[in-house]
């Protein structure tokens, strides 16, 4: 795209940037922020977060929408601390770095589609991309079709964007715009503090407003305070830094660029270095947590999150953080996983640790196809 | 002597921003290309982009939050 040089005063010279924040952009940034997820993940699982699941983009937003009513799987219902820390993190260091840039405008209701459709996928293979690198180095040997699938679903994303994909323009936007997540997240830390239950059914039984596992994955938590402060430090880390592990692939195949990809590196590294110090080193396909053996499903759930994540820009967590730093249309991505979560388990789409569900495939196969349609069809004119 | 071209890669997320500078680099020899972004994130990612292909990188912050990156090879 070839314009006149727009005239716009030159505020300040560029150099000056800090040298906290050129370290965090360095190679050396990124690896660090891989090493502290390395770290604390495996330290959440021993002080009682589920197995292999330090941390799970995927997963804790679908226990926050089954804490919120949104499902009625009652084993994986929590408002997981962790991702309101991610959000709050980010915000923190995108204000403290100056930027915080509300925008918005780039379309938001296919973003919102992907948010759910990347959810199905994810719940049918039982974790994110950051699940995936994470039951790898716990030894669950099953991620490694999950990965080689979000490997080809990114491989798709990138020949799309390729092609032309684009979602568009986003254009600045009022500060309202961009405190509505970080309110959101305060929002849900008063309700994981308060645990309302003034709602009643018919029979006049507690009906929520808020709802918490008693058994089953949603009741394995760590503390609040350790999961906040995790999710804190990793949020702020990672909008420093860029930390996403969708576009470490993506720009590995597109552009040969190492970078984001040093991240996961150190991030699988350290993350099994840990979980052998911390006795949750345990290899194989078979008995491991929150997980099923079926290939197949394993890797294409996974196809379709790494596309729909590719289209959308980032990976799930990557979002989150976005979402943290005024991105409207990251949060509309967000709340779409959330929704995508309450349709995955109320339309039984979800795998269990059995295997995929009965209808779980076919939702698979139809998010792929709109994905590709989306992808063929959101372009913009290359023109350079 | 010939404008330079300009990428107007405002408003774009990633990895739109390099995929527009790296076919724009690539299609040149050399010279000045200008690219403008409005996001941190685009402006280091259009930068680690062109220094692989040996272009240099300079940046100036614009008065409305934007960059405006000058690769020079």
């Amino acid at each position: 795209m070839i314009e006149q040089t727009p005239v716009l005063s030159k505020a300040k010279d560029e150099s000056r940037i800090s040298a906290i924040a050129r370290f965090f952009l360095s190679r050396w940034g990124i690896i660090l922020t891989g090493v502290f997820v390395g770290v604390l993940a495996p330290i959440l699982v021993k002080q009682g977060n589920p197995g292999n699941m330090g941390i799970c983009v995927a997963c804790f937003n679908r226990d926050i929408a089954g804490a919120l009513g949104l499902h009625r799987a009652a084993v994986v219902q929590y408002i997981r601390p962790e991702i309101i820390g991610f959000v709050l993190g980010s915000l923190v260091a995108a204000l403290v770095f100056r930027e915080f840039r509300p925008r918005t405008g780039s379309s938001p209701i296919i973003r919102f589609l992907l948010g759910m459709l990347s959810m199905i996928g994810a719940l049918v293979f039982l974790g994110c991309p950051w699940r995936a690198l994470l039951r790898l180095s716990g030894g669950d040997w099953n991620a490694i079709l999950g990965i080689l699938g979000l490997a080809a679903g990114i491989g798709a994303g990138v020949f799309f964007l390729r092609k032309g994909f684009s979602l568009g323009r986003a254009h600045r936007a009022p500060h309202a715009l961009g405190w509505i997540m970080p309110a959101m997240m305060i929002g849900l830390l008063i309700m994981l503090l308060a645990a309302p239950q003034f709602g009643r059914d018919a029979a006049g039984n507690l009906a929520g407003p808020v709802f918490f596992s008693a058994a089953g994955p949603g009741s394995q938590h760590a503390a609040i305070g350790l999961s906040l402060g995790a999710g804190l430090l990793i949020g702020f880390l990672c909008q420093r830094s860029r930390f996403c592990t969708v576009g470490a692939v993506r720009d590995l195949i597109m552009f040969r660029d190492m970078h984001l990809f040093n991240g996961i590196l150190a991030l699988v590294a350290v993350a099994f270095v840990t979980n052998i110090v911390l006795g949750q080193f345990n290899s194989g396909f078979g008995g491991q947590p929150l997980s099923h053996s079926d290939g197949l499903w394993n890797f294409a759930g996974m196809v379709l999150a790494g596309l729909a994540f590719t289209l959308a820009g980032g990976c799930p967590g990557r979002q989150v953080f976005l979402s943290g730093e005024g991105d409207g249309d990251a949060a509309v991505f967000v709340i779409g996983m959330l929704v995508g979560a309450g349709v995955a388990h109320n339309f039984s789409l979800a795998s269990s640790g059995a295997g995929p569900s009965p209808y779980g495939p076919g939702a698979v196969v139809l998010g792929l196809i709109i994905c590709v349609v989306l992808g063929l069809t959101m372009r913009e004119k290359v023109t350079v | 002597m010939e404008n330079p071209k300009l990428v107007n890669a405002r408003g774009l997320s990633c990895p739109q921003p390099a995929l527009m500078t790296s076919r724009v680099l690539s299609s040149v020899s050399g010279g000045t290309v200008e690219v403008l972004v409005d996001s941190a994130t685009a402006r280091d990612n259009v930068i680690r982009t062109a220094e692989k292909t040996g272009w240099k990188a300079a940046t100036e912050a614009l008065s409305d939050g934007s960059f405006q990156l000058t690769l020079t090879k």
